[in-house]
């Protein structure tokens, strides 16, 4: 049958089952399609904690949620347009996210006696007229998954599991995706099984074919692609991303990367992507605690390696005494938290913003340390770059925040061109020098050599010991103590001429308001800019990338505008820094859900702060 | 094993050109050790060592951790790094996995290496780094001023423990064969040629290995291993470990070790036993049941304590089978490309 075609601007569709449905796998295809088909994308996958949470329950219920559109896009959409609901606890969960209107996809099949009770429907939600506000299309997707691959020598538990495929190839005719990916991937992916893989293309390929014939879809959509700039894309999550960072690096800086890490959610995937690029010179070194990763970063830093610890929020709480060692001795060490929510375990899967002064104050005694956060999934490749660059140039630890939504999240990337990436000079000290002073400083930087062991003629100690200005031996000296702590701070202080200065997007430039974020959030206070400006109200955006120094304008930005607002995803932790530094008060809002924020709420806190002008 | 194979772990590490003395391992810094410790006996029996191996003194590293014995580096005149506490062999294993031309050396304590640092001590270890980890074991806290620590007699009164400590110690030894360390030793700091000899089977060793060194602190807890210094006695309790050799201790060789039904060892008359029945030492047996049978023959009043190596086993170094994948990665598919690493997987290309 012919179907009517309708354009849209932009979707947001949400994947929802139980952990073991396949929802990130089938998520991820969705995205690779899309992002072959050129639409500008965000995502966002929502997983528990648990690898099997009870099948059928409420936290065993596991989203992803894509966002695409025909133009740039900046976060991943704050409700589904399109839920597909594999269970009733996925409808359950996910159903209060749905604007009136919404197409709800629904597998009819589990939606069982038994499974209703599991999550408190004493009848089904399809039968009556509870989701009366949505166009439901309850489908057996299970059975027909089953009826498709009758023939196929599968048991029929892993027909079952081909359902995710199955709803796959709906939504792909539903949206006119792109199929050559999907159907590559299961080939790789299936190739040691060819029964199953078989099965998994015929159920994506009689989803297709479902949608093409049935009658409960009327309508098919076309998104036509977003407008890029000319060059190379690939889609990229920000761990992957953080983790190619950090191979270039050791390339632009002739370093080998040495990774000693510890398993950690949401930060493994780096370790896991790292052990990959053993080819590149790459070292990662599964450690027995968070200590000894730190610690064998560390040993590797003072060998000449570019020394990296990868870990999430409680990890960086074991690994303070290390990077305050490092702080002592200065040497260069990369130390990445990918932050999530806490306290203590807290929230493993779920992201959050509040590590931040973790990161600043802790240590013990004066230990600073320049700490630096990515914006978006792909400007994690840079900002590990960056991070890469200052600790070598200054021989300091530097602690890159990124988070678990930046982390898992995905958007289409443009490859930057090789010749194009920064060359980090690592300045060895050259060997055989009269009298090698360890802790003589340059000028320019405050940095002491790194003289690594092999070098003949500078053997010398370094330890946690204070150490006398120059010549590095153990000083327990009154003023040789305050000069190295002012001479620390003051090499980290530095950095900010070494640091682009803060760039306002102000482009009436009538603003009276600024607002101020940090790290992850850009990409939702960034969409709630523009909801404000359509609306004609001006209003300034500037996003911090380094927190510590802050960029040398910052105090003057501030002072450019009658109020400042700062949303993190914390209890106000920038804001407490902003206000100690500048004694400016700004206004904080704070949310601590474990979740991005929504464009619409704060595009509403921007509105009444403008309003109270 | 020691330099069998070829897999000595100094075949990497670069040769000095000339002779080398005592003298070229000094460093400038005052010794800030008590007058009287065990510890400069070390230091001065290290110092003369390592002439001996003809390296490079670039290329030799001393990483410690916190603890009187771990200010080691400072008075060696090579690379030296002094940590934190308890996690040297972590800081170690990062340099000599990331160094094979590196001569790595960690000095550390009882209550470094086996309190705060009992993690890292058991992992290096068990993964068998190319480390060469020196515990000096006084069974005190010496730095903190004197409690007790994880190798002190249980009941021992100090400071902290004023009616005595209720913990049962640590014997390092069965704790490192307990890892499956592929080379455990003891030694005496007293006894510098012993101690050398020790040293000198350590620094050729494919792996980790551990060397106990009974250390006195005469300030808090003197002759606490005075039997086995005392020369009217030490030869009665002292059981000398010779690979290959029968095991015969006192004065005149009168006592022996049998192996008994269960595994354990039992002090034997010489005299009264078949010398087939004396056991003969052997720290190559890859099962390590025979060296922590005879690390069980320690007791607090020392009747018989094996010094010597116990165990000396070839097993790949983890350095060596690190080095090996990133080798066999550049085999199989060639040196790392930028630019096609970060253009890999699906992409698209806009105009």
């Amino acid at each position: 049958m012919t179907k009517q075609v309708q354009q849209l601007d932009r979707v947001i569709i949400r994947f929802a089952g139980d952990s073991g449905d396949g929802m990130q796998l089938t998520g991820d295809r969705f995205t690779q399609e899309t992002a072959a088909f050129g639409n500008d994308l965000s995502t966002f996958p929502n997983f528990p904690a648990e690898i099997r949470a009870p099948a059928g329950t409420l936290p065993g219920v596991s989203s992803f949620q894509l966002h695409f559109a025909d133009h740039d896009i900046l976060t991943p959409g704050d409700a589904p347009n399109v839920l597909v609901a594999m269970n009733p606890a996925a409808l359950k969960a996910n159903v209060g996210d749905l604007p009136r209107g919404a197409d709800l996809i629904v597998n009819t099949d589990e939606f069982t006696k038994r499974n209703l009770a599991k999550v408190g429907y004493a009848a089904s939600p399809v039968d009556d007229d509870s989701l009366a506000e949505f166009r439901v299309h309850a489908l057996p997707l299970t059975s027909m998954t089953v009826g498709a691959l009758t023939g196929y020598d599968i048991s029929k538990k892993d027909a079952e599991r081909a359902k995710n495929m199955f709803a796959l190839g709906l939504l792909s005719w539903l949206y006119h995706r792109p199929t050559e990916g999907t159907l590559a991937f299961l080939e790789r992916k299936f190739a040691r099984k060819p029964e199953i893989m078989k099965a998994n293309i015929a159920a994506f390929q009689a989803g297709w074919s479902y949608g093409e014939t049935t009658e409960a879809f009327s309508v098919q959509f076309e998104i036509k692609p977003a407008e890029h700039e000319a060059g190379l894309y690939r889609n990229i999550t920000g761990n992957v991303a953080l983790s190619y960072g950090l191979v270039a690096a050791g390339a632009q800086s002739g370093l080998p990367v040495y990774l000693g890490s510890y398993p950690i959610t949401p930060a493994s995937d780096i370790l896991h992507e790292l052990s990959k690029h053993k080819r590149f010179g790459v070292r990662t070194f599964q450690a027995e605690d968070e200590i000894a990763a730190v610690g064998a970063a560390l040993g590797a830093s003072f060998g000449g390696s570019l020394g990296v610890t990868t870990t999430s929020g409680p990890g960086l709480a074991l690994k303070a005494e290390t990077i305050g060692l490092a702080v002592a001795t200065e040497l260069p060490l990369v130390v990445i938290d990918v932050q999530r929510a806490g306290p203590s375990t807290g929230l493993p899967t779920k992201t959050e913003q509040a590590d931040l002064l973790q990161a600043m104050h802790g240590r013990n005694g004066e230990a600073p340390v320049p700490v630096i956060a990515p914006r978006s999934p792909s400007d994690c490749f840079d900002a590990a770059l960056d991070a890469a660059r200052i600790a070598v140039k200054y021989r300091t630890p530097v602690i890159l925040l990124s988070d678990g939504y930046l982390a898992n999240g995905s958007e289409p990337w443009k490859l930057p061109a090789v010749e194009d990436l920064p060359v980090i000079e690592p300045a060895f000290a050259p060997a055989h020098q009269e009298d090698f002073q360890p802790f003589a400083r340059d000028a320019e930087t405050l940095a002491r050599p790194w003289a690594v062991p092999g070098t003949p003629g500078l053997e010398h100690r370094i330890g946690g010991l204070e150490k006398a200005d120059g010549s590095g031996n153990i000083s327990y000296d009154a003023a040789n103590h305050e000069k190295m702590v002012r001479l620390r701070q003051a090499k980290v202080d530095g950095i900010a001429g070494d640091i682009a200065p803060l760039d306002v997007d102000d482009p009436s430039g009538a603003a009276k308001v600024l607002v101020l974020g940090w790290g992850g959030t850009f990409g939702a206070i960034s969409a709630a800019v523009r909801r404000v400006r359509k609306s004609g109200q001006p209003i300034a955006q500037a996003h911090l990338r380094h927190l510590n120094p802050f960029p040398a304008n910052l105090e003057q930005v501030l002072r450019s505008y009658d109020k400042v607002v700062v949303p993190e995803i914390n209890l106000g932790q920038l804001a407490l820094l902003l206000r100690g530094r500048f004694l400016i008060d700004v206004i904080s809002y704070n949310r601590v859900r474990g979740l991005p924020f929504k464009a619409e709420e704060l595009a509403g806190v921007i509105q009444d702060v403008i309003d109270s002008e | 094993m020691s330099d069998v194979n070829g897999h000595s772990p100094l075949t990497l590490v670069p040769k000095a050109e000339g002779k080398q003395t005592l003298k070229d391992f000094k460093t400038d810094q005052e010794v800030r050790w008590c007058p009287g410790c065990g510890d400069y006996a070390i230091l001065a029996a290290v110092q003369s060592f390592l002439p001996e191996l003809g390296l490079r003194r670039e290329n030799i590293t001393f990483v410690s951790g916190i603890g009187c014995s771990s200010r080691f580096p400072y008075y060696m005149n090579t690379y030296g790094f002094h940590s934190i506490h308890g996690r040297a062999p972590a800081i170690a294993t990062g340099l000599a996995t990331s160094r094979p031309d590196l001569s790595v050396w960690v000095v550390t304590g009882d209550g470094d290496a086996l309190s705060i640092g009992g993690n890292h001590l058991i992992h290096a270890l068990r993964r068998n780094v190319n480390l060469k980890i020196l515990l000096f074991n006084n069974r005190i806290y010496g730095l903190t001023k004197g409690q007790y620590s994880p190798t002190s007699e249980a009941g021992k009164i100090t400071k902290s423990t004023p009616m005595g400590s209720l913990d049962a110690p640590f014997n390092p030894v069965s704790l490192a064969l307990g890892a499956e360390g592929t080379f455990v030793a003891r030694t005496i700091d007293s006894d510098r040629k012993h101690l050398q000899s020790v040293l000198r089977a350590a620094a050729q060793h494919r792996g980790t290995a551990l060397v106990e060194i009974y250390q006195n602190c005469n300030i808090f807890n003197d002759g606490a291993f005075d039997p086995l210094k005392d020369p009217d006695v030490r030869d009665d309790v002292t059981v000398r470990l010779e690979h290959g050799q029968p095991i015969v201790f006192g004065a005149e060789g009168q006592k022996a070790l049998r192996r008994t039904a269960t595994g354990a060892f039992e002090v034997v008359d010489t005299a009264t036993v078949d010398a087939s029945q004396i056991a003969v030492h052997d720290a190559r047996d890859p099962d390590p049941s025979q060296a922590f049978a005879l690390s069980r023959l320690d007791s607090p009043t020392f009747e018989h304590t094996p010094i010597g190596i116990f165990r000396d086993v070839d097993r790949p170094s983890y350095d060596e089978l690190m080095r090996e994948q990133v080798e066999a990665a550049v085999d199989r598919d060639g040196p790392g490309d930028l630019g096609a690493l970060l253009g890999s997987g699906d992409t698209w290309r806009i105009d």
